[in-house]
């Protein structure tokens, strides 16, 4: 992805949403082919815990498009095979959640990576953990929030491939150490993190450049 | 470590916690079934190690269930770790990792079920013959080691429908199966296999997850 572009229309959108009207920001962006979100509501109840994991997996998986697009310089066979795969699985994930949202589904969000030094291993793999680890505490602290045991099932079957990516990640920074089978993270009950969404939306909220309110989620 | 030596590392604040929500339960059940305070169970309320029986059954259910599954990956590894030889230098410290965490499960489940809790099986971690070398061969080892953690990760998902009227259980049982992801992602790779099998993990029933621990019971 070309920063230059997607940070000059990050700019006009704050500048279009701070002038108040959509009809402008639809007629001076007629060429992006989506929805120009200014800003997002999760909702209420389960369709507001499928946003709010729609909301994640949309940011997993634009960090890894980007990242694979901007190869880091010292980028090996084994980085790249891996990072490809949990591309394609976030990419599963964001379709599958917007798929079972439907016309509930909150719009395309814009994403900031402008933190990310996306020519250094380091920063991409470090980022890497930040967000799956994020994503692993976000969907055990929702977890009680959702009432349909369908959903349930559905958010879990997600959450541990999050688990094992998170692994996996750390596995590439520091290969074969314990961090990697969960030291640093899991708790000395054994417990991984569960976070709620008044924790994980402000941790998110500097790589999303599209507001995200979740007025009714905890 | 004895049982009761595991049970005496478990902080406080955990049944703190699971009795207040028992407390919570108890309170509302009264409220729909009348007067159920009866003398025994405020004895057993003021004991902190027995309330298991008061949770609903099909929660014990889920949590003993759960329980044999943790005993049989703490005793698989702690024999892992005696035994002399069998687990590379450079893998021991993930091994030493994951018994820990499987230690720390043990004492928490047992913690949460309190006099309901069942003691360590009789085990046999050849599988009748099956897998003879398994303390000796560290591919035997491996493959155990797998067996187990994807095992874990489906059962706790097959089960987190049972759990959904316990937000507290609910989450405990969630940071307990992004754990066991953890160790199941580390544990592939040590074996030079990919840490998932796709983009979502599929749960398994309790007779499916049986069927497959079964023949590690003696």
């Amino acid at each position: 992805m070309d920063s230059t572009s997607r940070l000059s229309r990050r700019h006009l959108l704050k500048w279009t949403g701070a002038a108040g009207t959509l009809a402008v920001a639809g007629a001076m962006l007629p060429n992006f082919g989506i929805s120009a979100a200014l800003a997002a509501e999760l909702g209420d109840g389960d369709i507001g815990v499928l946003n709010y994991a729609y909301a994640l997996e949309q940011l997993e998986a634009a960090f890894y498009t980007t990242v694979l697009q901007n190869p880091f310089g010292e980028m090996q066979v084994n980085d790249q095979r891996i990072l490809t795969q949990i591309r394609d699985h976030e990419i599963a994930h964001r379709d599958f959640l917007k798929g079972a949202l439907g016309r509930r589904a909150i719009p395309a969000l814009e994403v900031d990576f402008s933190a990310v030094d996306f020519g250094s291993r380091r920063s991409v793999l470090g980022t890497a953990e930040v967000f799956e680890n994020l994503g692993v505490a976000a969907y055990n602290g929702a977890g009680q929030l959702i009432s349909n045991p369908d959903y349930l099932v559905a958010a879990g079957s997600i959450v541990s491939i999050e688990a094992r990516h998170a692994a996996a990640i750390t596995d590439l920074l520091r290969p074969f150490s314990a961090e990697a089978a969960g030291r640093g993270v899991v708790d000395r009950k054994g417990l991984d993190k569960a976070l709620l969404p008044s924790q994980v939306l402000p941790a998110a909220a500097p790589f999303i450049t599209t507001p995200v309110t979740a007025a009714t989620l905890p | 470590m004895t049982m009761k030596s595991i049970l005496s590392t478990v902080d406080p604040e955990i049944t703190e916690r699971l009795v207040a929500n028992r407390r919570e339960f108890f309170r509302s059940s009264a409220l729909k079934l009348g007067a159920m305070a009866s003398a025994p169970l405020v004895l057993a309320m003021a004991s902190q190690q027995a309330f298991g029986q008061e949770l609903p059954q099909e929660i014990v259910d889920v949590l003993t269930f759960a329980l044999t599954l943790e005993h049989i990956e703490d005793a698989f590894y702690r024999s892992g770790l005696e035994a002399d030889g069998l687990i590379p230098d450079e893998y021991v410290g993930i091994f030493n990792q994951i018994g820990k965490h499987e230690a720390a499960h043990v004492a928490f489940l047992s913690t949460a079920l309190g006099s309901a809790a069942i003691d360590r099986p009789a085990l046999d971690l050849t599988a009748g013959g099956k897998y003879a070398d398994a303390l000796e061969n560290f591919d035997t080892y491996l493959t155990l080691s797998q067996t187990f953690e994807d095992l874990g990760v489906a059962a706790y998902k097959g089960q987190a429908g049972n759990l959904i009227s316990n937000d507290d259980i609910l989450q405990a049982a969630l940071q307990i199966h992004s754990v066991e992801a953890r160790h199941a992602a580390i544990v592939r790779k040590i074996g030079g296999k990919k840490s998932w099998d796709g983009a979502f993990d599929e749960p398994m029933t309790k007779e499916e997850v049986l069927a497959a621990a079964t023949p590690f019971l003696a």
